[in-house]
């Protein structure tokens, strides 16, 4: 094994990369549940974004007219959870299951001419000097712009729920429904809202796997990223923070294994491609044994009788 | 003082099936406090939602000052000068104080300089409250402030309070009482639901009072009995609940230096306690809600184990033994919430007297279900107690609460429990009502089985215990005779002394 073959600083880059899908669909997700609502349609929503997006970027060839598309895609397949759920009042749980298999096949229906096309490349911000710079160059200022995109949402996020008072009525409506009901807030027209987002955030993150990290289609690529950022929010203790650690921890846990695997580590590969998982579970389950508690409604249906 | 405030004439709202309000008219002065009366399901609610802008009316109009009101939404209603402190308070457990207040107005200023008014208000009305604190901590005293100043913030010209005083010890209602009259005072009108006639008496200039939604007469409270305003409600005279004089037998009960740890981050730890419960007798616990008497039931009842020295039956450590076997031994329990804890609101009555009744009623045999068995003790439970439904497979969740609660304290006696372990036997349920449920406790007592009741409602613990003892942050404190002790004693027992000091203004 040649340790030495790692390169620190091409693994913090690859770090960023790799995390940045999760972190996406994470942040949509969170914001879901802090209103209450447990959309299990993540990843459905992430592939349907992934082939949006990479289907708009090679027939215009525009990667960002792709990750517009790619957020519209993700936010109208939500919109059809929005109304099973908060409409229909049809139950969570199976409407979001039923969410990510319908992704998964309309996905692949929609991506039977795209398998092998390679998509227009998304071009890297390059700021004069700082990209430059030795090492910080590489890692914080070498990327492309939905990277920093992503990163502004977690700031916007955490501000947003923790300072605004449109944040304090999305709390609120998934704190306690009913009391928020009885207020005159407009819980349905919230949840909604925040499912849109969600969605939307999703649909970004599955077009980034498609149209940077991989980047070309195939059926399936998300490959249960959806999932993993649906356990990263609950291991985050719905802390905009917290996701944004987890989902590092995960991207360079992830790229880590892989440089290893190249290395001829001496672990069964199996091993390596199960420890992401294994560890980023692990660490935020660690992180989360403290008093923070789900959105007391999380999961409810709401039904606003007399 | 003397001009209405607010003139309701003709108010009709019916849903499918039935009429919460029949043409109801009455007016609110200026500077009154008013009294609407009635017994469960009689129509107060939906009244009170409709000047609340909650519910829509059928038919009828209301004026405000004069002027037309027909608030389509709560915050129509707000901007009009009509506040409301909810029945079960509408706080969000996890945020703030202030955060909770901002929610409840329509301009809310930066949360530091509403802190800062929090302070103000709460001082000059004598309320004393710490808006930084999280309100899943709170009592459910001081819950209630955080209600009634998110309502003063927005200078009300109309309160509305629906059953303020059920979960206070009786020094927290006197702070409240003092707090009203100085709005009243101030010309704020108050409109103030309740079921506790003597408060009312106390308290209130006029009285309306409901029946089956229509109203059925105005009283002036202070010049009416408590008796007269309940025949009232009723429309018809019911026995109050006789004691028959008798005597308490051996200790079926032991409790000792039980202590456990709270369940949850919002729960009470019980801490040390002690006592006694001999055959024939009621023993009154009482307490404001949240000091403890939901994890005393649990630690009675089976549902947590504690170690087996600590609950001794005739004797036998039960202590680590299970729901089930403390049932094959004679104790059985009937825990506070209705709904997801003393019944299964989606299951029949006859299913749900089997979760409870199956091993003493017999009505399992080699592991099937005897339904015929399980129908017929669900019959039997429904006529002993006067339970209205259409009959045992109607689900628990259709009855009313007074019904349900009739129901699931039913299926208990019915099973003649050797000690039976009640909390808020009575909990909103009617006058009526909570007379047969008292009486019926009052003459299983009387044929020697052991009850413990923990209920906040003092005049019930008055009224059927032998003796009282009060549970304060999982502590309970000896028990005394209760026809010893005065209502002042009672709420020292109750520990109301943290707290409770009114603000110096």
């Amino acid at each position: 094994m040649d340790l030495s073959s790692i390169s620190p600083t091409l693994l913090l880059a690859s770090l960023i990369v790799a995390a940045t899908p999760i972190l996406l669909a994470a942040l949509g997700e969170l914001v879901v549940e802090r209103a209450g609502v447990l959309n299990l349609g993540v990843e459905g929503m992430m592939i349907t974004g992934a082939i949006c997006g990479f289907a708009i970027a090679v027939n215009t060839g525009s990667p960002a007219l792709g990750f517009v598309m790619a957020a519209v895609g993700g936010a109208a397949l939500a919109l059809l959870f929005a109304l099973l759920t908060q409409v229909a009042l049809a139950n969570q749980v199976a409407s979001g299951l039923a969410l990510t298999l319908f992704g998964l096949g309309l996905s692949a229906l929609l991506g039977q001419g795209y398998v092998g096309i390679k998509p227009p490349p998304t071009g890297k911000l390059d700021i004069p000097m700082l990209s430059d710079l030795p090492f910080l160059g590489r890692v914080v200022f070498g990327h492309d712009l939905m990277v920093y995109i992503a990163l502004a949402l977690v700031a916007a996020v955490w501000a947003t729920l923790k300072y605004t008072r449109a944040g304090l009525i999305l709390r609120a409506v998934g704190e306690n429904h009913d009391a928020a009901h009885a207020l005159g807030y407009k819980v349905v027209r919230v949840r909604i809202l925040a499912i849109l987002f969600g969605g939307a955030c999703a649909g970004l993150g599955g077009a980034y796997i498609s149209l940077v990290r991989v980047p070309q289609w195939t059926d399936g690529m998300t490959a249960g990223a959806g999932w993993i950022a649906l356990a990263l929010v609950v291991f985050a203790s719905w802390k905009a923070g917290r996701v944004l650690l987890g989902a590092w921890l995960f991207g360079g846990i992830t790229v880590l294994q892989l440089n290893l695997q190249a290395a001829g580590a001496a672990i069964p590969v199996e091993y390596l491609s199960m420890s992401p998982y294994l560890i980023t579970i692990l660490v935020l389950v660690i992180m989360s044994a403290d008093k923070s508690r789900a959105p007391a409604s999380l999961g409810r249906t709401f039904h606003a009788s007399q | 003082m003397t001009g209405a405030l607010l003139t309701i004439s003709g108010l009709t709202k019916a849903y499918p099936g039935v009429v919460a309000n029949d043409d109801v008219s009455f007016d609110i002065r200026e500077g009154e406090v008013h009294a609407l009366l009635g017994e469960n399901g009689a129509g107060k609610s939906t009244l009170v939602k409709m000047i609340y802008g909650l519910v829509r009316p059928d038919s009828g109009e209301m004026q405000l000052r004069g002027a037309p009101f027909a608030p389509a939404e709560p915050r129509a209603a707000r901007a009009a000068g009509v506040a409301m402190v909810f029945q079960h308070f509408s706080l969000f457990d996890a945020m703030s104080v202030a955060e909770n207040i901002a929610l409840g107005m329509e301009k809310p200023p930066r949360l530091r300089d509403l802190a800062h008014r929090i302070r103000e208000v709460s001082e000059t009305y004598g309320l004393p409250l710490d808006p930084y604190r999280t309100v899943g901590g709170l009592s459910a005293g001081e819950r209630q402030r955080v209600e009634i100043i998110r309502c003063l913030l927005q200078d009300p010209r109309l309160l509305i309070m629906d059953e303020p005083t059920s979960v206070l010890t009786p020094q927290e209602v006197d702070i409240l009482f003092q707090t009203l009259r100085k709005l009243t005072a101030e010309g704020v009108a108050i409109l103030y639901i309740s079921h506790k006639l003597e408060e009312i008496r106390a308290l209130c200039d006029r009285a309306t009072i409901l029946r089956h939604g229509r109203n059925v007469g105005t009283c002036v409270p202070s010049q009416t009995t408590a008796r007269a305003m309940a025949e009232m409600m009723v429309g018809a005279s019911f026995a109050a609940p006789a004691r028959a004089p008798h005597a308490t037998g051996a200790v079926a009960l032991d409790v000792t230096g039980l202590s456990m740890p709270a369940p949850d981050a919002f729960g009470t730890a019980l801490r040390n306690i002690h006592l006694q419960l001999h055959e024939g007798e009621i023993l009154g616990v009482g307490g404001v809600a949240g000091n403890g008497q939901d994890e005393l039931l649990a630690a009675l009842s089976g549902e947590r184990r504690s170690t087996g020295d600590a609950i001794r039956l005739r004797g036998r450590p039960i202590g680590r033994l299970g729901p089930n076997a403390r049932r094959d031994l004679g104790l059985l329990t009937a825990p506070e919430e209705r709904l997801g804890h003393a019944a299964a609101p989606e299951m029949s009555l006859t299913e749900n007297v089997l979760l409870t009744a199956a091993r003493r009623q017999n009505l399992v045999s080699h592991g099937f279900l005897r339904w015929p068995a399980a129908r017929r003790f669900a019959g039997q439970v429904i006529t002993a107690f006067d339970v209205r439904t259409p009959g045992p497979e109607t689900a628990a969740r259709a009855l009313s609460g007074g019904n349900l609660q009739k129901f699931v304290i039913g299926r208990e006696v019915l099973q003649q429990p050797g000690i039976l372990i009640v909390n808020q036997p009575t909990w909103g349920v009617d006058a009526a009502a909570a007379a047969a449920i008292r009486q019926a406790l009052l003459d299983l007592a009387a044929n020697g089985t052991a009850i413990l009741c923990i209920s906040q409602d003092l005049d019930e613990l008055i009224e059927i215990s032998d003796r009282f003892a009060a549970l304060n942050e999982g502590r309970l404190s000896e028990a005394h005779a209760t026809r010893d002790l005065s209502l002042e004693e009672i709420g020292l027992m109750m520990g109301g002394a943290h707290g409770m000091e009114v603000a110096h203004a």
